[in-house]
């Protein structure tokens, strides 16, 4: 349906491309009345897409949450039983199991985000940093790098997952069998460790994005500043405190934004790595709610903790955008 | 001017200890991939105990790899070539026009970034069955239906680095052509898209892979005939074994057209994220 409205837009435009150089001098107002269409038809696919997968979607996942939605009712949902704030009080009932496992699983995604970001960027910024210069062999590093982030997801995190085999993984081999660091071979899947299974994988994934980001934003730093800088007698050190961070700063705030809500959201890598139920200490919000509504098969529960967290990232990502702006905007007085 | 020895000393081991984290993995992919089912089933081993290519002869018959494969070009071709597109002309129509509800557009489009993407999965389920019963068009388990959802997972973030793109695009460029007695559209394909290459490619790269690597909604929505390489995969893993080194060969072959395309046209990306993200 949205693939022929895309379609049909083109060839109507066309019409009127070619009927315009005759008709330039005749009637201008259907050309103008045209004009002023025209930025809604192209508009139109693109909205068309937007309302059918993500809004509609949105509102009937909001239904949804006010509704006893268990399987038995899958098939025909509207006729589930309205369950009011039910599936609301459950989740954020904090000393029941329920909200106690979403409690958890959303410090858990809390402390895995902010470690994972921080991580990403601080390896990102200091490749792109030591990079910037030209030296033998820039070109080939780049390149390398750029391959954790242009690996299919799947295929990169099952070879992690090959790596932290119990029996026959790399990482026991090298931890154990070759530095003697562990006394025995560590689980790495499962218990306690998966939190930085997770987070080596994400990070391994990840900092190529936060890298190609500030590459391009150092690339707009004009060189005379490190010139005038480096006559007035400031060290490297000064330089990338003085001249590089100030200058990244708008990039920095479009990249953390961006990376937070990329791994606040991530579910392919967890999904990966744990499979359907992740490890308590790798549980993370987007597996906890597929698990809730898939697993246990109560999607109206599963709904009502997805709406919570949209509530939650909304207000995040708005004081972020209001703080950055007033900051820019101070920064321009 | 030379940097300091300290500078380039601390440059070398930052560089060395992170191309090691980064190649690893890889090396661990290319070489299990080439080792008989004994050695990876035991102990790790950095030097394989023999060489075969075993490996890449059985994954397509182990499962229907060449249908996954198919699968995954069709649904990621398609859903890159329609998200190109339509982010081509609603980036044309932000960067170009003044029209009320602009900004609304924008707003609402790059918010959609920030969804979990766990929070449709259920409703577009939902919303491709009863589509489905009501109209007898299959989107529910068919290509048709990924494509749909994946076009939209790259488009927000399409149409935010074309308008950036297109901004950097001189006005007078396409104005001139429109004075030449070009319609918009002529304007949009012979001046802003030819001025727009890079980013475009770059777009159509993200778009590409984001649709290559989607796990989530390709388990949920897929069925045996329809199946990408997302979830075929798993198909390696029976009860009895594991087949870690056919597994590593089939990431590498799924990963290589991906990997070598974007190590291709990487240029494009940076210069794509330098005109469009970065402003």
């Amino acid at each position: 349906m949205t693939t022929t409205t895309a379609a049909s837009a083109e060839p109507g435009e066309r019409t009127v491309r070619k009927s315009s150089p005759g008709a330039a001098r005749g009637p201008r107002r259907t050309g103008r009345i045209k004009r002023i269409g025209l930025p809604y038809l192209l508009l139109l696919p693109a909205l068309v897409l937007e309302l059918l997968v993500h809004l509609v979607p949105m509102v009937i996942g909001i239904v949804m949450s006010f509704k006893e939605l268990t399987q038995f009712y899958i098939r025909d949902w509207g006729t589930a039983p309205w369950a009011g704030f039910d599936n609301y009080s459950v989740s954020v009932h904090f000393d029941e199991p329920v909200g106690k496992a979403l409690l958890h699983s959303f410090f858990v995604t809390i402390a895995f985000t902010l470690l994972s970001v921080g991580l990403c960027w601080l390896i990102g910024t200091a490749a792109a940093v030591y990079m910037q210069d030209n030296f033998v062999g820039r070109g080939v590093l780049r390149a390398l790098f750029l391959v954790p982030y242009a690996l299919p997801v799947y295929a990169a995190v099952i070879t992690w997952v090959f790596m932290f085999q119990h029996d026959n993984g790399l990482v026991n081999h090298v931890l154990h069998d070759q530095l003697h660091l562990t006394d025995k071979p560590s689980f790495w899947l499962i218990g306690d460790n998966s939190f930085y299974a997770l987070l080596t994988v994400s990070v391994w994934k990840g900092w190529p994005f936060a890298f190609l980001i500030v590459m391009a934003g150092l690339q707009n730093i004009p060189g005379e500043l490190y010139e005038a800088a480096a006559l007035d007698g400031a060290g490297l050190w000064q330089q990338l405190r003085r001249i590089t961070l100030p200058s990244l700063r708008p990039v920095n705030q479009v990249l953390v934004l961006v990376l937070f809500l990329w791994t606040f959201n991530d579910f392919n890598t967890p999904f990966v790595l744990f499979g359907r139920t992740a490890p308590d200490s790798a549980d993370l919000i987007s597996v906890h709610i597929y698990q809730a509504s898939f697993v246990t098969w109560n999607f109206g529960t599963g709904s009502a903790m997805s709406v919570l967290l949209l509530l939650f990232l909304l207000v995040v990502t708005g004081a972020y955008l209001l703080l950055t702006s007033r900051g820019r905007k101070t920064a321009d007085v | 001017m030379a940097p300091p020895r300290s500078f380039l000393w601390s440059r070398r081991i930052f560089l060395t200890l992170l191309t090691s984290f980064v190649l690893v993995p890889v090396y661990v992919m290319v070489s299990s991939s080439l080792k008989p089912l004994a050695d990876v089933s035991g102990k790790f081993r950095w030097i394989p105990s023999g060489l075969t290519l075993r490996p890449y002869v059985d994954i397509w018959s182990t499962v229907p790899l060449a249908k996954y494969f198919v699968n995954s070009l069709i649904v990621a071709g398609a859903a890159t070539i329609c998200s190109v597109v339509i982010a081509v002309f609603s980036a044309y129509a932000v960067s170009r026009y003044d029209f009320r509800g602009k900004r609304v557009f924008t707003v609402t489009v790059l918010s959609t970034q920030m969804f979990p993407g766990i929070l449709f999965l259920l409703p577009l389920f939902l919303i491709y069955v009863n589509i489905g019963n009501a109209t007898g068009i299959a989107l529910f388990g068919s290509r048709g239906g990924l494509i749909l959802t994946y076009l939209t997972f790259s488009l927000p973030f399409s149409i935010w680095m074309l308008i950036g793109y297109f901004d950097s695009v001189p006005r007078d460029l396409d104005e001139a052509a429109l004075v030449d007695g070009c319609g918009p559209l002529g304007a949009l394909f012979r001046v802003v898209v030819p001025a727009a290459i890079p980013g475009i490619v770059a777009v159509a790269v993200y778009a590409f892979m984001t649709a290559w690597g989607e796990v989530l909604f390709a388990s949920v929505m897929t069925n045996d005939a329809t199946r990408t390489l997302a979830v075929g995969l798993q198909g390696y893993s029976t009860l009895n074994d594991v087949y870690w080194n056919q597994i590593m060969a089939a990431s590498l072959v799924v990963s290589v057209p991906v990997v070598a395309g974007f190590l291709l046209l990487q240029r494009y990306l940076v210069a794509g994220l330098t005109a469009g993200a970065v402003k």
